[in-house]
Formats: C-alpha cells, sequence, structure tokens
C-alpha cells in the first residue's frame, strides 16, 4: 500500500478495506475478548463501538506521530508495542478525564467502556497495522477511522444475534460462550466474500 | 559509543515520552477535577447490587448518588432489609421512615388444568413472545401464560416454574424489586404488603358467562361475596373483587360463598 499520492477513489478502497476486507474482529480476529464480552446486549455494544470509533480515530494519528517523529528518530522502533500502549492507556485516561467534566451526559453513556478500551487489541492493533502498511498522515486517519467502523459493525452485528439467542433454544453445552464463538467463526467465514475487494 | 547511544536514548525517550504524559494527565487532573461526594460509594455498599432497577433509577451507583444527593429516600432500595436503611440514615444522619416490606403475588390461579388453552403453543419459551403469537394459548385474555418470564428474569432467585405451570413466589427470597411485575406482559405478578392477609387471586376482567366458560378457578366478579361480607370490604370493579384488607377480619363468609374459590385467605388470622 506503499503510494505517494492518494486520490478520493484510493481513501474509499481504505475505507472497504477496513471495514470489510480487514475486519479487525472477523477477519484479523483481533479484539476477541470485547467482542464476546460486551455483545450480549444491544445497548452496551452501540455504546462501545461509539467509544472504539472516538478513541481509535483519536489513537491512530497520535500513535503515527510517536512512531515517525519519535521512535523512528532516535532509533528505537524496537520500543514501539511499550509506546503505543503507554500512549493509548493516557488518552484514554485524559478522555475519561475531560469528558466527565464537560459533559457528564456522555460519562454515563460512554464511560464504563471507556477502561475497557485501554487494553483492546483492536486498538493497537490497528495502530501496529498503520505502521506496517506504511500509510501517510491521512490515510492513518482514515483507516483508523474505518477499522473502528469494521469493529462496531461485527460488534453490532453479533449482538443483533446474540439477543435473538434468548429464544433460542440452545443445548446446554453450547450455551453461552461457547455458541458466541461459533457464531463469530460463521461470521467470521462469511466475511471472507469480501477478500478480493480491496487490498 | 554506540552502545552508550543503544542504551541511553531508549531509556531518555520513554522516560521522556512518559514524564510529559504524567505531567499531563497530572495537570487534565486538576482542571478537570470532578468532586465526587465520598458518601455515595458507602451508601453503595448497603445497597442490594443486584442493578434489579427496583428504586427507579438506572442501577445501584445511580440510586446510591440520587439517595445522597436527598432525591430519593433512604429505603429506596426495596432489594435490601430495614436493617441496611438504617445503616444507609446513619451515614446521612438521617432517619429512616421504613415502609412494609412487599413480596411479589402471582395473581392468577389458572393452572394447565383449571383453565382452557386456545391451541398448543409450541414457540419460543417466553410469555411476551407467545403474546405475540394470536395473543397467547389461554382462553383468558388476562390469565398467566406460564412459559416463566418472570421466573428467568427475576434477580434474586425468588420465583420458580411449579408443576401446575404457574410461578411460585420463595417470599423469603423476594425482594419486592418489582422486574417480575415489569417484565410479565399481563402483569400478572403484583407487589402487596408481606402481612397482607387476604386477597382476590385473579386478573381476569372478563364477564361471569365468560370466566365460567374458560377457567374453573377465575373470579368471575358475581358478587356473592360481596354480599356475603358483613364489613362490606368487598367491591366489585371491572367484574373482578376487590377486598380492602383494612375492612376485612377475616369472618370467612366470603370463601364459602366464592363458587370457584378465587378469593382467598393467605395467612392464618
Amino acid at each position: 500500500m506503499e503510494q505517494e499520492v492518494w486520490t478520493f477513489s484510493d481513501y474509499i478502497m481504505l475505507v472497504v478495506s477496513g471495514v470489510l476486507v480487514n475486519n479487525i474482529l472477523l477477519i484479523r480476529f483481533l479484539g476477541n475478548c470485547p467482542f464476546l464480552g460486551v455483545s450480549k446486549k444491544m445497548d452496551t455494544a452501540v455504546g462501545m463501538t461509539f467509544g472504539v470509533i472516538f478513541v481509535l480515530t483519536c489513537t491512530g494519528p497520535i500513535t503515527w506521530f510517536v512512531e515517525h517523529y519519535l521512535l523512528e528518530k532516535f532509533d528505537i522502533v524496537y520500543l514501539e508495542t511499550l509506546a503505543f500502549i503507554l500512549t493509548i492507556a493516557v488518552f484514554v485516561q485524559l478522555v475519561e478525564m475531560v469528558i466527565k467534566k464537560v459533559s457528564p451526559g456522555l460519562y454515563r453513556g460512554l464511560g464504563i467502556y471507556l477502561p475497557l478500551i485501554t487494553t483492546n487489541c483492536c486498538i493497537l492493533g490497528t495502530c501496529f497495522y498503520n505502521i506496517r502498511f506504511k500509510f501517510g498522515f491521512m490515510p492513518t486517519v482514515v483507516f483508523s477511522f474505518a477499522s473502528a467502523l469494521g469493529f462496531g459493525l461485527a460488534l453490532i452485528i453479533m449482538a443483533g444475534i446474540r439477543e435473538r439467542f434468548h429464544y433460542a433454544r440452545i443445548p446446554k453445552c453450547f450455551q453461552d460462550t461457547s455458541i458466541g464463538l461459533i457464531t463469530a467463526g460463521l461470521i467470521g467465514l462469511s466475511f471472507f466474500v469480501f477478500a478480493g475487494l480491496a487490498k | 559509543m554506540e552502545v552508550l547511544k543503544a542504551t541511553i536514548y531508549p531509556i531518555l525517550v520513554m522516560g521522556g515520552l512518559a514524564a510529559i504524559y504524567a505531567l499531563g494527565l497530572g495537570i487534565a487532573a486538576r482542571i478537570f477535577y470532578v468532586y465526587v461526594d465520598p458518601r455515595i460509594a458507602e451508601v453503595e455498599e448497603f445497597l442490594g447490587g443486584a442493578n434489579c432497577g427496583g428504586c427507579g433509577y438506572a442501577g445501584c451507583s445511580d440510586c446510591a448518588a440520587a439517595i445522597v444527593e436527598g432525591k430519593a429516600p433512604v429505603n429506596a432500595c426495596v432489594a435490601v432489609g430495614p436493617d441496611k436503611w438504617e445503616a444507609v440514615a446513619k451515614i446521612l444522619g438521617v432517619s429512616v421512615e421504613a415502609g412494609e416490606r412487599q413480596v411479589a403475588m402471582i395473581m392468577c390461579r389458572g393452572a394447565k388444568d383449571k383453565a382452557k388453552r386456545k391451541f398448543q403453543y409450541m414457540g419460543i419459551e417466553d410469555c411476551r413472545a407467545a403474546l405475540l403469537a394470536g395473543g397467547g394459548d389461554k382462553e383468558c385474555q388476562y390469565g398467566c401464560l406460564g412459559l416463566g418470564t418472570c421466573v428467568k428474569n427475576c434477580p434474586f432467585g425468588a420465583l420458580s416454574m411449579g408443576e401446575d405451570g404457574l410461578p411460585k413466589v420463595d417470599k423469603d427470597k423476594c425482594t419486592g424489586c418489582g422486574t417480575c411485575t415489569r417484565v410479565c406482559p399481563r402483569g400478572i405478578p403484583k407487589l402487596v404488603p408481606v402481612s397482607l392477609k387476604i386477597a382476590v387471586i385473579c386478573s381476569s376482567h372478563d364477564t361471569p358467562p365468560v370466566v365460567k366458560k374458560i377457567c374453573e378457578v377465575g373470579c368471575q366478579g358475581c358478587g356473592l361475596c360481596k354480599k356475603a361480607c358483613p364489613e362490606k370490604a368487598i367491591t366489585i370493579v371491572d367484574s373482578l373483587s376487590v377486598v380492602d384488607p383494612s375492612k376485612c377480619t377475616l369472618c370467612g363468609k366470603c370463601f364459602e360463598k366464592c363458587p370457584t374459590g378465587a378469593i382467598q385467605q393467605l395467612l392464618p388470622a
């Protein structure tokens, strides 16, 4: 994906790639913990989705700066895992503090998801992909957003299905997480249909 | 020199990064400091902790905040008893105006063999789902559907499904949170004071001939109990008999007259 000039259609393809082709949950299989943890109810899934979209769209560019203007300059790229985790954790903390003060309403909606996001491997994973794919700044922003959107899409699909499990007669040995994992696998398989659509 | 660089740089850069972040967070914590009343956490310790929503707030911490702010009474949490209310009141330095403990009661006696069915329902085992299928399988449009939505949703495990297809309340476990009354599509479980001695266990507002045809044990609203009552404690409201427990002396005349036994003595006099 190394290229100098990015046209609008390239960005569209990047969104398609982030949401469908390289879906962070279903194709990359990162962030399975929140995928199974908060997908039991639609409300929490939607809340988590907005939290991830917000945090990832911000942390993607920030970690990009950290990588290119700090780690690369001092030739210590091997410390990027550490630096990224630190950056993400600090950012989430900061956001939590700010919205607690500025908007108590938003805090009540998103507050409980923010600590979960700190340790969400989707965030860290996408930050790494931004570097691995050698994206410039704008593609990083777009891909981070698209990736979070993909996370939300998969999570909401999953929550919709799992809410219906309440009314289904599931054999005892398959209940709860087992059927969740099987469902995740099947949705993942269906998402491979998009494989040829974009890079 | 190279070795020095390789050791010093990581320490400097990571240390510097961490220091800047720490400083930033520290400053932000000052700027965006929000005072949280420490009593809220103390109060929350004495609440039920089941997030049942019986108090009308979004959860236990929400309720605790409302209690501390004075928006809710100290006994707002219905899931705990008077001793916990006392503890909450002590934290806030006020006294408790205790109400009587309430428990859920299933206002239907239409067991499997007593109430007629329109059809055999074989769908999703949830009363709310069953209601969507032709208004439920029971002929009676007010009766318990017996698929246990209340049992599944009880946060305290106080309800169980009986052999007769009606839920049973364990009065010791029931906290009166009212979750069952909210989830039941027909509102069959009702909250009643735990010392309630007499009640008409039926929810049907159908007229006498209709009830007679579809249910062996329902209240027909015939009015025999009303006539029999020497204290005039019974009224018929919309084809359903209602007892005023404050007037009732438990003389037992209504029990003898009731053709279906819908009117019941709950506790010994």
